[in-house]
């Protein structure tokens, strides 16, 4: 049953509203990106936004994402607040010159002399067959690179805050949001993500975790799509009398270490949920940010659930064979207690 | 250079060929996916691109194309696939995530690939550029006949990439030619609003190379001037630029609401429907016989339906099998 006075958004409208309500108050910030105008994003969050600012602050930009991404910058360090939009993140190839050598760099080169006031959001996520050049995450590859703040909202109440404080902040902010949890008709989304969101503006702060549900037994820490997965599996475990704690990251850069350190001090087991691929990137991360900080706080070796190295197949058999689950965390449970 | 009459038969063949199947297509889409729209569910799921009205280009220009000559296509390739010659069984089985299909299922419909026909297209916008200009130098080094063709949206005119594969084709005199398809559209940026100039054939101009517009999505002209074009690649004289303007009777992907659409427009081009037109021209200018076309469409919606049924009938992938080919055997 829903309270009279909850106000129950998407993730795209909590994105849309926060931007709108940080436009009317000031007017360096616009937003740049292809299908963000009459059509409100391809993902629905800048809904309206063309209606009230017009076509001079919300601006469809030709398929050149290097151009536009670089104005972006440009703009940035001259006085503006650009929000832009890479439709997807597995766009990135085309355009990353601009966004790791520039949108992120140009702070640390310039001795700080220089502000990059700017948000790039992008979709990432699969689930929906929608093939290898249109379902990756990439956490890993842009939290890996110095420079770029990287937050990845799981539900909206985090996406209002988040989008506040990403247009408030003077360094460049990764704002990565999940196709799966946007609250689009045409796919489905993780009831989860769409929950009360208060109509007044707040900020989230940037680089602080989130414990979402306390739990004794072992800590699953996950982001984005991750955290449902992770709420689904600790409820199954809750049913074999496990007591689940399930760690939100929100922020991936700066990475809050500490309320990870602290989950998995409390339980003793790490589980690392992650829809991006497995080597080199974020599961390996948490796990070393808490083995070399004090490895004697583990029971057990630390498990991850995520996606196997390889291209994200089309079919769905073999994509649901990839991606993480429910199941799969709780088959990681089970292995820990039999190793 | 006119189409014989065995050409505009074999292009008429294709067009409906391409036309039959994304209607098969379109129907099966759906199935799964109501009440409720959910891209993820039914037989068939993800995007889908359809390209409707869109087939005079791609007959037009694979008239000249043999199997060795090499095509990369877009998102929106089933009717260049499809006058390439590409396995329709396996394209088929492959847009259902079937181990029957090109790639096992691995691919999808943005990533078809046949080798024995030397066509591949992929997801990313102007993506193509690069790997035709590719072929195209690798068929000069080789000293191997052919000719390499990509075909790209006009949104796909505005991306670096393609900006540096036609001057690395024009600098290196490749047998390389560019095909604009001009739908008006990148998703719901109309075209002016994305280009500074109405005719991307005046691009031609910046690499020193032919460039030519042919209005009208009219496969006659589109053949004549693919013609020339490709004759010109195969004789060693260098790449070519053409924007064809043709329709997209669809919408960008299916379940587009094309709210964006100004009113009129759908009704506008559908009166336009090539494939129509061209029944029409046959039988005016005596090229075909109603007989003769009432056959060609048979056979079409026959190998269409076999194809499906193929589809269908095939095996899912493997799930398992998602961890295998990453790395060539
Ligand atoms: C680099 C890149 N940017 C954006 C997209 C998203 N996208 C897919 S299709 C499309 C529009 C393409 O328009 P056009 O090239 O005219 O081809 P059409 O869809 O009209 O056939 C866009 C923007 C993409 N696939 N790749
Ligand atoms: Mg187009």
């Amino acid at each position: 049953m829903t309270k009279s006075n909850e106000r129950k958004l998407t993730i795209a409208r909590a994105m849309a509203e926060a931007t709108a309500q940080e436009m009317r108050i000031d007017p360096s910030v616009f937003v740049m990106g292809e299908d963000i105008g009459p059509l409100g994003g391809v993902y629905g969050n800048t809904r309206g936004l063309i209606e009230e600012f017009g076509a001079e602050r919300i601006r469809d930009t030709p398929i050149s994402e290097t151009a536009f991404i670089g104005a972006a910058v440009g703009a940035a360090q001259d006085g503006m607040r650009p929000v832009v939009e890479l439709m997807f993140v597995d766009f990135f190839g085309v355009c990353f010159d601009a966004i790791y050598n520039l949108m992120a760099k140009n702070i640390y080169f310039s001795g700080g002399n220089v502000k990059v006031p700017m948000v790039l959001m992008t979709s990432t996520g699969g689930g929906y067959s929608d093939g290898g050049q249109h379902s990756q995450c990439l956490y890993g590859t842009f939290a890996h690179l110095p420079g770029m703040k990287v937050v990845a909202p799981s539900n909206a109440y985090d996406a209002k805050g988040l989008m506040t404080a990403a247009m408030r902040d003077d360094s460049p902010v990764v704002y990565m949001y999940h196709k799966g949890l946007q609250g689009m008709g045409w796919l489905g989304t993780e009831a989860g993500a769409t929950v009360h969101v208060p109509e007044e503006p707040y900020t989230l702060e940037i680089g602080k975790a989130k414990v979402v549900r306390e739990g004794k037994d072992v800590s699953i820490v996950s982001v984005g799509m991750g955290v449902h997965n992770a709420l689904k599996a600790a409820k199954k475990l809750e049913e074999q009398g496990v007591s689940a704690e399930v760690v939100d990251l929100v922020s991936l850069v700066p990475l809050d270490r500490d309320t990870i350190r602290a989950s998995v001090a409390k339980t003793g087991r790490l589980i690392v949920v992650d829809e991006d691929y497995m080597s080199y990137g974020l599961s390996g991360e948490i796990i070393a940010s808490v083995t070399e900080h004090d490895i004697s706080v583990l029971k057990a070796a630390p498990k991850r659930v995520a996606f196997p190295d390889v291209p994200i197949p089309f079919a769905r058999v073999m994509e649901q064979f990839c991606l993480p689950n429910p199941d799969k965390i709780v088959a990681a449970w089970d292995e820990m207690q039999a190793a | 250079m006119s189409p014989t009459r065995e050409e505009q038969h074999w292009m008429y063949r294709n067009m409906v060929t391409s036309r039959r199947f994304e209607e098969a297509i379109a129907k099966i889409y759906f199935e799964g996916k109501s009440p409720a729209f959910n891209m993820a569910n039914g037989p068939i799921p993800g995007e889908m691109h359809l390209s409707d009205g869109q087939e005079p280009v791609a007959v037009g220009v694979c008239a000249h194309l043999t199997p060795e000559d090499v095509v990369t296509a877009t998102h929106r390739p089933h009717h260049q696939a499809i006058a390439k010659g590409v396995d329709l069984d396996k394209m088929a089985a492959e847009i259902f995530g079937k181990k029957t299909g090109l790639s096992g299922g691995r691919g999808g419909h943005m990533h078809l690939f046949d080798d024995n026909v030397n066509f591949a297209c992929s997801g990313i916008i102007a993506q193509g550029m690069g790997p035709a200009v590719g072929a195209a130098l690798s068929r000069k080094m080789q000293g191997k006949p052919g000719v390499a063709v990509a075909f790209v949206g006009e949104g796909a005119v505005n991306q670096g990439g393609w900006h540096e594969a036609m001057n690395l084709a024009a600098v290196w005199n490749l047998p390389f030619i560019c095909v604009v398809e001009d739908n008006g559209w990148g998703i719901s940026v109309a075209k002016e609003t994305a280009s500074s100039i109405g005719s991307h054939a005046d691009r031609a101009a910046a690499y020193g190379i032919p460039g030519k517009r042919i209005e009208g999505n009219d496969p006659y002209a589109i053949f004549e001037a693919a013609g020339e074009a490709i004759a010109r690649a195969r004789a060693g004289e260098g790449p070519s630029l053409l924007e064809c303007e043709t329709y997209r009777l669809a919408g960008h992907f299916m379940g587009d609401a094309e709210a964006y659409r100004p009113e009129g427009e759908k009704d506008a081009l559908f009166e336009k429907d090539p494939i129509p037109k061209m029944r029409e021209r046959l039988l005016a200018e005596g090229t075909a016989s109603e007989a003769d076309l009432d056959t060609i469409e048979e056979e079409s919606a026959a190998r269409v339906d076999a194809a499906i049924k193929f589809a269908r009938e095939s095996d899912d992938a493997a799930p398992e099998d998602a961890l295998t080919r990453v790395f060539a055997a």
